[in-house]
């Protein structure tokens, strides 16, 4: 079909996230674009923001350390069981970064405002929360379909430029297989650009079958695909295979320095060029 | 590790479960977050006791989680009441019950960063039934005041919130927050712990008697279920944890 997405090699994937580009990243459990990220690190970006959804992890922090971002946003960034993302921590001690912190629900609804097109949603809870201080750009209002006074919280639209993730499986025609990890279709209903990696083209049509179809984002959402086998190592693919913990754990302890951060992705990053 | 440090843990694990799991008896729908390897036990305890009448939610693992809408689900479902209890933790946790998951020593550049505050700051206003938990009981995990508020502990009148903390277990002990005054309660002391123990190690001031009863200990039933059936469920999104305190 014509209008399937282009099918890219991983650099040139990677060339369409212009600098400065509001880059939404899925949290670790589902989707990690791992290679991709290195592809980008490997073009050398700039003053990329952030968008963790609701969470920001390795990706985050592999990208942070090139100097590729100004700025994140996120509910938590983690790695999990490994502890503090060390690059992020010192960026952000240094003030090299700026943080908007966030509550996952908050990502979430502001990612669904854009789903809806509309400016802004109101979200529950929050009030009382140090984060109100600190996010001029959410609203507390009164809500106005009630006759008592009951304060909400508005979050503005997030309208990412890129959305950038990895999945099981395309089809013929670019639609994306994503099986439960439903956050990722939020991401590409709300993003201005999709670009996913994916295990294998699979020479069939997902929308055919209708157990396949409820988990498959339409390639009309979807900017670009390249394939990258193994693409979410080390943080695993659920379903597929398992995050490399002693990787993970590595990355952990050498990156605590920059030259130690510089030493490990030109050696497991960099020097991992793929066919 | 040595043998007997690892038998002292594991020994302070089962007590904290055995707290946690009892706050969940009847209830319909219990829900677990992230980094949450105790009360996620406590939550597949209760579930095996109740013989599958409470539903549980682990996030993070594949096969104790049935959403399928995505990171967004947990958080549609709290807001609906369709969740009766969930956990938070904090690197602070101070009297009023105010949890701080962001960081130390001022903001944004803090002198020690905490990953950040997750669904805190929703879930706690929105679930019934918060439990807190910190194995870590010291004068700087339990403080006066919070460097940073991540979630409040309780709210004006007049605002929406059908949720709050309901207690705070601890390596020591067990508070019961009491939402009138908006402050905790000493209600139990875990074995070997004294009333004078748990304030020498509180930064915060709480309601206190003199005399409290033990934590009690998990029925012979239980503690059988937990260290077979449970703990081979917690080692699916928990090996770690598992293996350090089964052995699993």
């Amino acid at each position: 079909m014509s209008a399937a997405p282009p099918r890219l090699s991983l650099d040139r994937l990677a060339a369409s996230i212009p600098d400065g580009a509001s880059l939404a990243l899925p949290p670790s459990y589902s989707g990690c674009a791992m290679a991709a990220v290195a592809a980008l690190i490997r073009r050398e970006p700039r003053g990329l923001h952030l968008i963790g959804v609701p969470t920001g992890g390795l990706m985050a922090d592999w990208l942070i350390g090139a100097g590729a971002v100004a700025s994140i946003e996120a509910a938590a960034v983690t790695l999990d069981e490994h502890g503090m993302p060390p690059r992020f921590v010192d960026a952000l001690q240094a003030g090299r970064i700026r943080m908007k912190d966030a509550t996952c629900p908050a990502i979430h609804a502001g990612l669904q405002a854009a789903e809806k097109g509309v400016p802004f949603l109101p979200l529950r809870g929050i009030l009382g929360s140090d984060l109100l201080k600190h996010r001029s750009d959410w609203r507390v209002i009164d809500n106005p379909m009630s006759r008592s006074p009951d304060p909400i919280v508005l979050i503005p639209a997030i309208r990412p430029d890129v959305a950038l993730f990895h999945a099981r499986a395309a089809d013929r025609d670019g639609n994306v297989w994503i099986g439960v990890r439903r956050e990722l279709m939020l991401m590409a209903h709300a993003a201005r650009a999709t670009c996913v990696t994916v295990e294998e083209i699979v020479d069939a049509d997902f929308l055919a079958d209708d157990d396949r179809a409820s988990g498959t984002i339409p390639a009309l959402y979807i900017s670009a695909i390249a394939v990258a086998q193994r693409g979410a190592d080390p943080i695993g693919l659920a379903g597929a295979y398992d995050p490399n913990h002693a990787a993970i754990a590595g990355y952990a302890a050498a990156a605590r320095t920059q030259s130690g951060f510089d030493r490990w992705i030109a050696e497991h990053v960099l020097g991992a060029v793929p066919a | 590790m040595s043998a007997p440090a690892a038998s002292e843990a594991t020994a302070r694990a089962e007590v904290m479960i055995g707290a946690i799991h009892r706050m969940l008896d009847g209830l319909g729908h219990v829900a677990v977050g992230a980094a949450s390897p105790i009360p996620g036990s406590a939550a597949l305890l209760a579930r095996a006791l109740s013989g599958g009448r409470t539903r549980v939610s682990l996030l993070g693992s594949r096969r104790h989680n049935a959403f399928t809408d995505g990171g967004q689900e947990l958080f549609d479902c709290a807001a609906q009441g369709r969740i009766d209890a969930f956990f938070l933790s904090g690197g602070e946790i101070d009297g009023r019950g105010n949890i701080n998951l962001v960081g130390l020593g001022g903001y944004p550049a803090s002198r020690v960063r905490f990953p950040g505050s997750f669904g805190s700051a929703y879930l706690y206003h929105l679930v019934p039934r918060i439990i807190l938990f910190r194995e870590e009981h010291t004068p700087r995990t339990l403080v006066e005041r919070v460097d940073f508020i991540s979630a409040a502990g309780s709210s004006p009148a007049g605002e929406y919130r059908p949720g709050g903390p309901q207690a705070l277990v601890t390596g020591l002990c067990v508070f019961a927050f009491d939402k009138a005054r908006g402050c905790f309660r000493l209600e139990t002391t875990h074995p070997g712990i004294s009333v004078s123990d748990v304030r020498a190690a509180t930064g915060f001031n709480y309601d206190g008697p003199e005399r409290v009863p033990e934590t009690p200990p998990l029925s012979r039933e239980a503690l059988k279920l937990l260290r077979s059936e449970v703990a081979a469920q917690v080692a699916e999104t928990y090996p770690a944890f598992a293996a350090r305190t089964w052995g699993c």
